[in-house]
């Protein structure tokens, strides 16, 4: 964890971070066992901002991009059904490489930063993403789709008017797991220094002082619990048929 | 609804061959449905009729051969173009979920591309046609009934004005008294807007309540027999369609014919204050079947049955000592008449015109003899009208 690697890539924060702690001025933050430093938090909340935005920067980027890949992809392989196979097993083997290791092994081909963080995130969304946009459209029942075809809609049209919409809540139910693990994962790209919250948790001094890790956890935590009741609520509302009481 | 378009459907050798199927689903089918009439395609599972049924809208393409719409090829159209034209309900109904009841009766009319206001009226029109509270409109599908969903597949259906309607066994999954309920309407519907209607059942009474004509099909989807439903009844065309139709097809044809196409007994009539002894003679007339006389008010309205005990007076009692029992209308289906005669456990009913004057007698012994005579399996009878309830 504490590599020479990981403290070059977190270097400018981690470093700066752990000289400003170790001065006498903050009176909590000597005591390893004291688990919260109020004082620190209050003096200290601005360092935050910039990796908060960070983090959302490149959480945002990596499920749009995901999210788009995964949806041509569920698109390909719902009208040739050849390739549902093929592509689960190839998205499922994308979602298994242990993110550290994915990381580590883009870099020669695209360097530290932002880039790297995006492309490895966003191909983590891919399994779930797709999996779901393909059970979405599966599970629209095919009588709904025969009355379509035989009214005349055009095989496009059925798509996009009749297939998606049904297809919705299981298509924002991926994207609700998708979300909230890429914004988890998005702690990890600090080592291939791509900022994010992240860079608030690691640094050898963080070990022995949790005020930082916790409060970067609870900014993690607000976000992921907010973008999922933000998509729950366009779920919702994308879809009120759902909510009235059956006959 | 005013406008009655409509237009004929033929089969000209049209053979549906699946890949990788030896045996065509549909062979060199060729049949003609007229203009405005209501077409069964019954048979087992497995006879082709609802591949015959689709290619005319060409969910089924047709291998060989061809199907007419008015003097159209169905092969020479645009599918989605085609089918905008075309009718369709199926038995699973396959409304939009995710459409309100007023958007799915639309559907159609929208892809035509009408505009809102006329959607909207369309639909309101059919809702009311159909029998469904306007107010269904804002509704979603899952709110609805079965049988209410398929009142809307069968208004959706109907909502640009469809040229011909495919109905695949669009009451099989509903069940028993609202499958009556819907399929009355649908008759009582169709007698309005006189559509030509290609209907697929697998249930033979159905097809003979629902069709003008009827296509007997079996394996691969050829016709035994096409004809009018009491031609099948009474002239069976093979053994197949024999079997198909079932040994209680002479119970069968009961549904076809009404009281008025049957001979009635004449009744021995008698009236308040007429000597018995008058009556008396009636009944040991040659000609008289009945063996009690019915009385009637000055208005020949039937009041009840004398039994001996009546006619042990002098005169005719202003009260019978037997109910009346069951009254008949001439325009009773025939089945229903005889269901009442049984039900009451009587051998004869008064049928009564439309005013409740006695026309004659039915009873259980005239329909037996009818079931039995050779003229009930070979006479063209004129009771091919379909009953309407």
């Amino acid at each position: 964890m504490t590599s020479p690697l990981v403290l070059a890539a977190a270097g400018q924060v981690g470093g700066d971070f752990f000289k400003e702690r170790s001065s006498d001025t903050l009176p909590c933050q000597a005591q390893s066992d004291h688990l919260f430093c109020l004082d620190w938090a209050k003096d200290n909340i601005d360092r935050y901002g910039t990796p908060t935005v960070q983090h959302l920067e490149i959480v945002v980027l990596s499920v749009v991009i995901g999210f788009v890949v995964a949806f041509a992809l569920a698109w390909l392989a719902h009208r040739r059904r050849s390739l549902q196979p093929p592509l689960l097993a190839a998205t499922g083997v994308l979602y298994t490489i242990p993110s550290i290791a994915f990381f580590f092994l883009l870099l020669p081909l695209t360097g530290f930063g932002r880039d790297t963080a995006i492309i490895v995130l966003a191909a983590y969304t891919l399994q779930i993403i797709y999996r779901n946009t393909i059970l979405g459209l599966a599970n629209v029942p095919d009588a709904v789709k025969d009355a379509a075809r035989g009214m005349g809609l055009t095989e496009r049209q059925i798509l996009w008017r009749v297939e998606l919409p049904l297809a919705i809540p299981e298509i924002v139910a991926g994207l609700r797991v998708a979300v909230v693990s890429t914004i988890a994962i998005a702690t990890l790209v600090v080592f291939i220094n791509a900022g994010g919250l992240g860079t608030q948790m690691y640094g050898s001094g963080n070990l022995t002082f949790p005020t930082s890790i916790l409060i970067a956890a609870a900014i993690v935590m607000a976000m992921a619990l907010a973008f999922d009741l933000v998509l729950l609520t366009v779920q919702r509302l994308t879809t009120p048929w759902r909510r009235v009481r059956p006959a | 609804m005013s406008d009655a378009q409509a237009s004929s459907v033929r089969y000209d050798e049209a053979t549906k061959l699946y890949r990788g199927s030896s045996e065509p689903a549909v062979d060199h089918l060729s049949l003609e449905v007229p203009a405005g009439e209501i077409c069964v395609l019954v048979g087992p599972s497995g006879c082709g009729k609802t591949t015959a049924m689709r290619m005319v809208n060409r969910t089924v393409e047709i291998s060989e051969g061809d199907v007419l719409i008015g003097e159209h090829s169905v092969r020479d159209r645009e599918p989605a173009q085609l089918r905008r034209e075309i009718g369709y309900v199926i038995q699973q109904v396959g409304l939009f979920p995710h459409r309100t009841i007023t958007q799915n009766i639309g559907a159609v009319p929208q892809l035509l591309g009408w505009d809102k206001d006329r959607i909207r009226a369309r639909s309101a029109e059919l809702l009311e046609l159909i029998g469904l509270d306007p107010e269904l409109g804002d509704r979603y599908p899952s709110q609805l009934s079965g049988g209410q969903q398929q009142r809307v597949g069968v208004a959706r259906a109907l909502a640009a004005d469809p040229l011909v309607m495919l109905m695949d066994e669009p009451f099989g999954a509903i069940d028993p008294i609202n499958r009556e309920r819907l399929q009355n309407e649908f008759l009582r519907l169709q007698a309005e807007i006189k559509k030509t209607v290609l209907f697929v059942t697998h249930d033979i009474d159905e097809a003979i309540k629902m069709g003008d004509r009827i296509a007997v099909m079996r394996e691969g989807g050829r016709v035994e027999q096409y004809a009018t439903p009491a031609e099948l009844l009474m002239a069976p065309a093979t053994e197949f369609v024999e079997d198909f139709v079932g040994a209680d097809r002479a119970l069968k044809r009961l549904a076809l014919m009404r009281v008025s196409d049957i001979n009635l007994w004449e009744a021995p009539l008698a009236h308040v204050g007429q000597a018995t002894a008058e009556v008396r003679a009636k009944l040991d007339a040659a000609d008289v079947e009945v063996p009690f006389p019915l009385l009637v008010d000055d208005d020949r309205r039937p009041l009840g049955w004398l039994s001996e005990r009546d006619l042990g007076a002098d005169v005719v009692p202003g009260r019978t000592d037997s109910p009346l029992g069951p009254v008949l209308e001439l325009d009773d289906v025939m089945r229903d008449a005889l269901a009442d005669l049984l039900q009451h456990e009587t051998q004869y009913a008064p049928v009564v015109d439309h005013r409740g004057r006695i026309i004659g007698v039915l009873s259980v012994e005239i329909i037996s003899e009818f079931l039995a005579s050779p003229e009930a399996k070979t006479d063209e009878h004129p009771a091919v009208e379909r009953p309407h309830d």
